[in-house]
């Protein structure tokens, strides 16, 4: 027995339905954590390099890690990984509600599932039983509905993780969801789960898992609850959740509108946090665990439409769905969160496509002829829900989108690519990185793409002063060390973001649970930077390099300046973007080029990467000493 | 004395469930926990707390006078007396005269564990 964990994996193998169940080994699970941790680690050790995918080699991982199912702050997270069809490079993304742990309460910290099923079918976990089962009468459903149905038919406890049309059909920027409306949103996992044929995987689990100090845990994590229930950042979570910050991005001009043309949407009051609570709000809703209850579970009808639920708008869909589409009312807002929910796209790259589309439509790249007859106009529910019916189900120019950005803008030609808003295929969060440059180098520098959880800036970029190139690039490295680290423990970051439980807070849970007395904040951060470099590594090994070839926006975040709001004016150039990767990779102790060195390689004991990267020629080799330590801690201000 | 249930401040989040089998068995399974909770989910998207209310529906359910009652009002299940019949998890009226597996029923005692953790309000201590 392993404290701290369920104490097994499984391997399924879809094809011949062979199911094994592997004790976890405890210098595996110390060594990677679980989470994010186990999923590059996988990744990197099984799929080959050349693997479609969206192909049976490729695989998708499931990983609750160490201190999801605990009583910690908080410890609800489930982190769903593989080669994500975006960016052909590690993908992994973290759910919150109660599926995580459920998986440990049945006694798995891991599920890797191999090949592809004959026919669909969802997994069936219970305890000890695991199988594979028909899916027919599920499949096609929309999430939230077949969720229900699920529900219905195995009982209201156990938990679901499921996919919509859109991972059914492969539309590359596919959901997985959970609870009516938790997503593991990014990198195109419910593509993959998708392409695999699993329409969901059900669990119940009724053990006890194995706690090295519950008393201790208990009285630890009951100290912090009553210190942050009176956090002066509590109440405002609790009440609007992420929804307040539309008003604070755009007051503090990076708030994407219109397909990121600029950073200040002015008509953002009627979508803030205030009418999501005051027209919208049926109940709080949180997460396993969590006393912080971010999540807003809101009721819309609009007319002429059905009567729906919807956990919602996050900050992120209310930008992305948002403003960022042109969209000004809160319930319109909330109904495409629902279309993006049910048909199972990523409401944060699913809104970034539709407004990248309604910006073509704009400029004329596109025309009504091609979208059957309808127009795809800012700010109207009908054109983005009848575009949304288009992506995923790959009718007409549909196709094009559903394979991202990247390639939509691709098939558009003319000058598209200019605007398609991403890096590395990934459509960007809602922060605008123009007004925050180092908000911008975060996202050129993500293992994933340009997605916002790895390091967050904007409250230090304003901190060392907001149009600043230098000086920022250590602390990108820093927060890329501390803030993956949560998805790797598989608990939430808000704790340590928003009201001040201290990273150090969260080792001391670890050596709770596990009995891992000596374990370290160092370890776990030596740990980030391992997974970081794997992750890199594993990104040029299947894509070519140099690394800094990658590493860039579309043009439009250094050829266009800010036109209005408070960034107006602000511009960054290709020169300033070069400054900050050099800073960069200076401090991550890698290459010019941007590829891993041999020396950081080695301090990281990845020796057989070393191996690898050198055997194709893109080892980097130092002429300054390795930073030994990489990053600059810095402690970024709550909102 | 009691737990006064405001259902609307519920959030689902279960910590109450948590905390009770961390304090009551020593263990981190809630399921085996001495309170439930209700959702639901799509619609109307609601949670509701049940606890016990110490309304004594077990004991009057029991043959074997295996549940008494304290002097503060509360009910409890004296193991060396119950027979295992179920008679008393079939009587709760809410469903928190609670069964693990085949052993003896088990009920909340009011250690207030769970409503000193929950800070929504959604249950609280009335004394």
């Amino acid at each position: 027995m392993i404290f701290g964990f369920g104490g097994n994996s499984i391997r399924i193998n879809l094809k011949t339905q062979d199911i094994q169940r592997i004790p976890l080994e405890n210098r595996f699970a110390r060594e990677w954590l679980g989470g994010r941790g186990f999923i590059s680690k996988i990744l990197y050790d099984e799929v080959p390099r050349e693997a479609d995918p969206l192909g049976p080699e490729n695989k998708l991982i499931v990983t609750p890690g160490v201190l999801s199912g605990h009583l910690a702050p908080t410890g609800s997270k489930c982190c769903f990984g593989a080669i994500s069809p975006l960016s052909n490079g590690h993908g992994d993304s973290t759910v919150g509600g109660h599926f995580g742990p459920e998986l440990k309460f049945a006694g798995y910290d891991l599920l890797i599932i191999e090949e592809i099923a004959d026919k669909p079918v969802y997994l069936f976990i219970e305890d000890d039983r695991v199988e594979i089962r028909d899916a027919a009468k599920y499949w096609g459903l929309g999430s939230i509905e077949a969720e229900k149905l699920f529900k219905e038919d195995l009982g209201e406890d156990f938990e679901i993780a499921i996919i919509g049309p859109a991972g059914e059909n492969l539309v590359k920027f596919a959901c997985v969801s959970h609870d009516y409306g938790r997503q593991a949103g990014r990198c195109g996992i419910g593509a993959v789960m998708g392409s695999k044929r699993v329409k969901a995987i059900a669990v119940r689990g009724t053990r006890s898992l194995p706690t090295y100090d519950v008393k201790g845990t208990l009285d630890f994590t009951s100290a912090i609850i009553k210190r942050t229930a009176v956090h002066p950042n509590m109440a405002p979570w609790q009440k609007y959740g992420t929804a307040m910050f539309v008003g604070w991005a755009n007051e503090h001009g990076v708030y994407p509108t219109h397909n990121f043309q600029t950073t200040f949407f002015d008509r953002y009051a009627g979508i803030d946090g205030q009418p999501l609570v005051d027209k919208l709000l049926v109940s709080n809703k949180a997460c396993f665990g969590c006393w912080m209850n971010c999540g807003k579970y809101s009721k819309v009808q609009l007319p002429g439409k059905p009567v729906v639920f919807v956990e919602g708008p996050e900050y992120e869909t209310g930008a992305l769905c948002g403003g960022n589409c042109g969209f000004d009312r809160i319930e319109d807002v909330a109904y495409n969160n629902w279309v993006c929910d049910n048909t199972g796209i990523d409401s944060m790259s699913g809104g970034g496509i539709v407004a990248f589309g309604m910006e073509c439509y704009e400029k004329g790249l596109i025309t009504r002829e091609q979208l059957e007859g309808h127009e795809l106009r800012w700010g109207n529910v009908d054109d983005f829900e009848h575009f949304v019916d288009m992506i995923i189900y790959r009718r007409g120019i549909g196709d094009w989108f559903a394979d991202g950005v990247v390639t939509a803008a691709s098939r558009i030609g003319q000058g598209a690519e200019h605007f398609a808003v991403q890096v590395k295929g990934q459509g960007m969060s809602g922060y605008d990185g123009r007004g925050a440059p180092a908000m911008l180098l975060s996202y050129m520098t993500a293992d994933i793409g340009a997605h916002h959880n790895r390091a967050w800036t904007i409250t230090m970029d304003e901190d060392l002063g907001k149009n600043v190139i230098r000086g920022k690039a250590k602390v990108v490295v820093y927060l890329q060390h501390i803030r993956p680290f949560f998805d790797t423990a598989s608990c939430c970051r808000l704790f340590w973001g928003e009201v001040d439980v201290t990273a150090e807070e969260h080792i001391d849970a670890i050596r709770l649970v596990t009995g891992w007395s000596d374990y370290t904040l160092d370890e776990a951060m030596r740990l980030s930077d391992r997974i970081w470099n794997l992750n890199r590594a594993h990104y040029l090994e299947r894509n070519g390099g140099p690394g800094r070839k990658f590493d860039y926006p579309n043009a439009r975040f250094y050829e266009e300046s800010i036109p209005t709001g408070p960034s107006k004016g602000s511009k960054l150039s290709l020169d300033d973007l070069n400054i900050m990767l050099d800073e960069y990779y200076e401090a991550r102790g890698w290459g010019k080029n941007g590829n891993p060195s041999r020396e950081v390689l080695a301090d990281l004991d990845l020796h057989d990467v070393i191996a690898n990267l050198d055997k194709i020629g893109m080892l980097a080799e130092l002429t300054t000493p390795l930073p030994q330590v990489r990053g600059e801690r810095y402690k970024p201000k709550a909102f | 004395m009691r737990i006064k249930v405001n259902a609307k401040a519920c959030t689902g989040c279960r910590l109450c469930r948590q905390v009770c089998t961390m304090e009551k068995f020593g263990e981190v399974n809630p399921k085996k926990a001495r309170l439930r909770i209700e959702a639901a989910f799509p619609e109307p998207g609601t949670y509701r707390p049940r606890v016990c209310t110490q309304c004594g529906a077990c004991a009057r359910a029991c043959p074997s006078e295996a549940i008494i009652r304290d002097d503060r009002g509360v009910y409890h299940v004296d193991p060396e007396r119950c027979t295992l019949c179920g008679a008393c998890v079939e009587a709760c009226p809410l469903g928190v005269m609670m069964r693990w597996e085949d052993g003896v029923p088990y009920k909340c005692d009011y250690c207030w564990r769970c409503t000193d953790t929950c800070n929504t309000g959604a249950i609280t201590r009335v004394d």
